[in-house]
């Protein structure tokens, strides 16, 4: 590593007896239409030097409120109405300032603002500026703080950018972030906050839009900056395992007030508040029995009437073949522009060679990283997007074969009743122009089915199935929350009476606790209705909580499928071990093996052991290893060879 | 980078080729010719029509050859700077045209620039002091300009001028400078005369530019990447002028190539009631009475103008996001 540029901060030995932050009696007011909101309610914690506390709570909870007051990044509406944010700043040889009296934009916050406490957001491709490189936008921060020459500037961002792990520092300093991946994005944000070396790192849901590998390479390389500059890091989060992984102590927030706060050992050994036991009997655990339930928070109470009568012969059929993929391919075409417009065409495979079966009542899940083809599986599968080769093919309960792909005209309208969709994202896929009874009964319009009557019967029937009161048929989606949307997304897929539903990521959205009980409804939906799903996923637990059988897909291919037990049990493929490796469990006495994640990178094929990599010579093949649990390895390979 | 502005500068050929074909059908789709409007026009005055002059006129302008040849004489003639020959006015059409152009763009250019420099400052106070008593009477002033029609505001502003200020009503110079040569002393009328028009025909188009810069900044200012250069430490002018606004740049960018045609054709009708001695006035007299070589050629100006001002802002769009310049090239 070049060397560093300026010392780690000199710690001088005044004041050390204090902590680094201490938040007394804060209260954020947000003033609202006339009314005042109070965010944030007389909460009290602190961060010593070097440690990592964790900011735990749902969304809406005041946790992401609370950083702001301490970075002094409120919004205009928002106002500290009392309370102190004592800061030891080592810039200043360790005064202790009151953030809380500093104007936002005074020279003073400006200089503790990224000089001394700085932050990482969540979404690492909207807070970069798409216009800026990388290099700019990091040294930017370090030319605010710090009286360095240009040249000492970009060396000092050249080695930052090394130590954030960065391959090629000088090339990344002339790139966009356009151009990078989410995580090489992140591993930027995060050079950016550390470039001055702050006191204090907040780190605001880090790793909540990235892949779990990817995740898991974020942490751990927070840790390492973290115990090498001797920073403390503030987390905010949701996600119960990163907390267990990597804080020092908790703070756990619920309507902006603290319930309880301690070291991670005695919270989640021995958790005292009624809402932290709740949120962590919330999140899927891979070693939970097939029975066991999830307990939300809160529980949707659903009522299932006589409407929605699966039909008498459904129970007979489960166990039999419904759907049937062989083979099925795509790739798309990137037409590279010559000078008149007409040029090469690059071809970027986005499933390769894809074929598996689900039957009726499974519960079929596809688990893949972003990229890995399971967006285009799905939506070749709806009969969105027509594959380039392979058959689909769908068995009804009379007991015909339909080629999907040959289907045209009014009997490809007619069967798209039998399948339908759950999307992932509850804001954006409902019109917010439409009242929920629009929504629902638009597939009854569409599909010509019953008259006005009994639309309105069954769209009454479909809102009180996904647990929600009927008086709010006429309300806007806009007034409900993320996961009353979920529930209405989920009850307009179900007004057509499908038979097989796809769920594409429909709780990765959502908080744990709403997770939990968008995941008990799906579950009990299926049992009662009898339903089959299709269930995509890039959460384990998830994945491991509602699917039977489950496939895992990486560069558009399922490298490994079996049912879950023999999956979780007994992973074969290097790709599954390194995934269910990374996924972090809300138990610190499971933590992550950082050591074994550091030389990873098995989400490329390259870097697989022989047995499984393909090679130019001989294709791959998919290996029975017995009992269904199938593996994708070289053809040389036998089973003998795995064990 | 190269090989794409290379690109763009061809397909520029057949796109004015195309206009050109359109332009000279779209002058020749109302029944008759020049001549016959003109016959027209002799007989109202009760005057006889010599059957053997319109021949001979006929002929001269090859207005009895069939349409492709006329538009491929017309065409030609113009790759070679000749514009053909205006029937009305007798002479060739770039020595009818002459003066006014240069006053065309003039004005124009002069209104774009008067359009900025107010629309700007306004704009950006508009959008960081969103909701404030300053951002709502601005945006009153602003709607009040968007709904008063150019040429009332001309009307107003002409007995306005007159009557305080004593500047001779309509017209760009004193009478006297009218036909008279360049001067030092004619430049200087000319600039204290413009301001009028310009301001009559730039404020619809401030006011729009200032809706349009604050909606845009007021998009920009929500991006999360403007509280990242915040939590850097950014102070605020500094932060603004980095970020928001460079981003925000692009629609305006992506607009000049509308300008240049909005506003010259935008001013024919305060031109024709300021008496402006510019292009507006003479393309409509030339539309009117089907004097075909100096409409077209005032057509063509404007395709000109546009395309070349479309390439102008995808070039500078290409320069200002590199999202454009890197992945642009690609698709």
């Amino acid at each position: 590593m070049p060397k560093c540029i300026f010392e780690v901060s000199s710690i001088s030995q005044v004041n050390l007896d204090n902590p680094l932050l201490q938040v007394e009696n804060l209260s954020v007011d947000f003033n609202i239409h006339g009314g005042t909101i109070q965010a944030v309610r007389d909460i009290n914690f602190s961060i010593s030097r070097g440690e990592t506390v964790a900011l735990v709570g749902e969304s809406g909870s005041g946790k992401s409120v609370t950083a702001q007051a301490i970075l002094g990044i409120l919004p205009k509406i928002a106002s500290i109405s009392q309370g102190s944010i004592n800061f030891a700043d080592p810039q200043q040889d360790n005064r202790i300032i009151d953030i809380a009296k500093l104007d936002r934009d005074s020279a003073g916050m400006r200089s503790i603002r990224g000089g001394s406490i700085s932050i990482i957001f969540q979404e690492p491709m909207t807070s970069l500026s798409p216009v800026h490189t990388i290099g700019d936008q990091i040294s930017e921060a370090l030319f605010l703080h710090r009286p360095f020459s240009h040249s000492e500037g970009m060396d000092a961002t050249r080695a930052m950018l090394q130590q954030v792990g960065f391959p090629d520092p000088a090339r990344a300093m002339k790139m966009y972030p356009f151009e990078l991946s989410g995580g090489l994005r992140q591993r930027a944000m995060i050079a950016m906050a550390m470039v001055c070396h702050p006191a204090l790192l907040i780190a605001d849901e880090p790793t909540t839009a990235l892949d779990v590998t990817v995740q898991a390479r974020i942490l751990q390389l927070i840790n390492e900056l973290q115990s090498a500059l001797n920073m403390a890091v503030l987390i905010i989060t949701h996600d119960l395992g990163v907390v267990a992984n990597v804080a020092d102590r908790v703070v756990v927030m619920y309507h902006g007030q603290i319930t309880e706060s301690g070291p991670v050992d005695t919270i989640f050994s021995n958790p005292g508040h009624p809402y932290l036991q709740a949120l962590l009997n919330s999140v899927p655990r891979f070693d939970m029995t097939p029975d066991e339930r999830l307990t939300p928070v809160r529980e949707a109470n659903y009522t299932i009437d006589n409407m929605l009568d699966p039909g008498s012969n459904a129970q007979q059929l489960i166990g039999e073949p419904h759907l049937i993929v062989q083979g099925v391919g795509k790739s798309f075409g990137i037409r590279k522009t010559g000078l008149f417009g007409i040029g090469a065409v690059n071809r970027v495979v986005a499933v390769e060679d894809v074929s598996f079966q689900i039957n009726r009542g499974d519960s079929f899940g596809l688990v893949g990283e972003s990229g890995c083809g399971k967006t285009t599986l799905s939506k070749m599968l709806m009969l969105a997007t027509p594959p380039d080769s392979g058959s689909i093919e769908y068995r009804s309960a009379e007991g015909e074969t339909i080629d999907l792909l040959a289907l045209e005209g009014q009997p490809l309208i007619d069967f798209r009743q039998r399948m339908q969709l759950v999307f992932q994202d509850p804001f954006s896929s409902l019109n917010p122009r439409m009242t929920v009874f629009d929504i629902l009964r638009e597939p009854l319009i569409i599909h010509n089915i019953g008259d006005d009557d009994y639309q309105r019967e069954w769209a009454q029937s479909l809102i009180r199935l996904v647990g929600l009161d009927p008086r709010f048929l006429s309300r806007y989606p806009h007034s409900f929350s993320g996961g009353q949307r979920q529930r209405i997304g989920i009850a307009r897929a179900l007004a057509l009476k499908p038979k097989l539903l796809i769920c594409d990521e429909p709780v990765s959205a959502l908080d744990v606790s709403i997770q939990a009980q968008i995941l008990n409804l799906l579950k009990d939906l299926q049992q009662e209705l009898g339903l089959t799903y299709l269930f995509i996923s890039h959460n384990l637990g998830v994945i491991h909580y509602i699917a039977d059988r489950i496939a895992v897909m990486c560069r558009g291919n399922i490298v490994e499928m079996a049912s879950r037990d023999q999956l979780f049990a007994n992973p074969m493929h290097p790709y599954t071990r390194s995934l269910l490796a990374a996924v972090p469990h809300p138990d610190p006495t499971k933590p992550l093996d950082f050591d074994a994640l550091r030389n990873a990178g098995l989400s490329d094929p390259a870097n697989w052991p022989d047995k499984f990599r393909p090679d130019a010579d001989s294709g791959t093949q998919f290996l029975d290893i017995g009992n269904g649990h199938r593996v994708r390895t070289r053809q040389s390979v036998a089973h003998s060879d795995l064990v | 980078m190269l090989i794409y502005i290379l690109r763009r500068i061809l397909t520029m050929i057949p796109t004015l080729l195309i206009i050109s074909m359109l332009v000279f059908v779209i002058i020749q789709l109302p029944p008759g010719d020049y001549l016959e409007s003109y016959i027209a026009e002799l007989q109202s005055q009760g005057e006889s029509v010599n059957e053997e002059k319109i021949q001979y006129l006929r002929k001269e302008y090859g207005l009895d050859k069939s349409m492709p040849e006329q538009y491929w004489t017309w065409m030609t003639g113009m790759l070679q700077g000749d514009f053909g020959y205006s029937f009305e006015y007798d002479l060739p059409v770039n020595e009818v045209v002459g003066d006014r152009l240069i006053l065309t763009v003039l004005i124009s250019i002069v209104t774009i620039l008067f359009t900025w420099l107010i629309a700007f400052p306004i704009g950006i106070y508009s959008a960081t002091h969103q909701y404030s008593w300053g951002d709502y009477g601005l945006s009153f002033l602003g709607f009040i300009g968007l709904a008063t029609p150019n040429f009332l505001l001309a009307l107003v502003m002409l007995y306005l001028a007159n009557v305080y200020f004593g500047t001779s009503i309509g017209g760009l110079m004193a009478p006297e400078y009218i036909d008279a040569p360049w001067s030092w002393a004619k430049v200087k009328d000319i600039l204290a005369h413009l301001w009028i028009p310009v301001v009559v025909i730039g404020t619809s188009g401030t006011a729009g530019m200032i809706r349009r810069i604050r909606a845009n900044l007021l998009d920009e200012l929500q991006k999360q990447y403007v509280t990242t250069g915040r939590a850097k430490g950014l102070p605020p002018g500094k932060l603004m002028r980095k970020y928001p606004l460079r981003i925000a740049m692009n629609f305006f960018v992506a607009d000049v190539g509308n300008l240049l045609p909005q506003v010259i054709s935008g001013a024919e009708i305060v031109a024709v009631v300021m008496s402006l001695p510019t292009t507006g006035p003479m393309l409509l007299d030339a539309l009117q009475s089907q004097d075909m070589y100096l409409a077209g050629s005032f057509l063509m100006f404007l395709a000109v103008l546009t395309v070349v001002g479309v390439l102008v802002s995808d070039l500078a769009l290409a320069a200002l996001d590199p999202r454009v310049r890197l992945q642009g090239a690609d698709r």
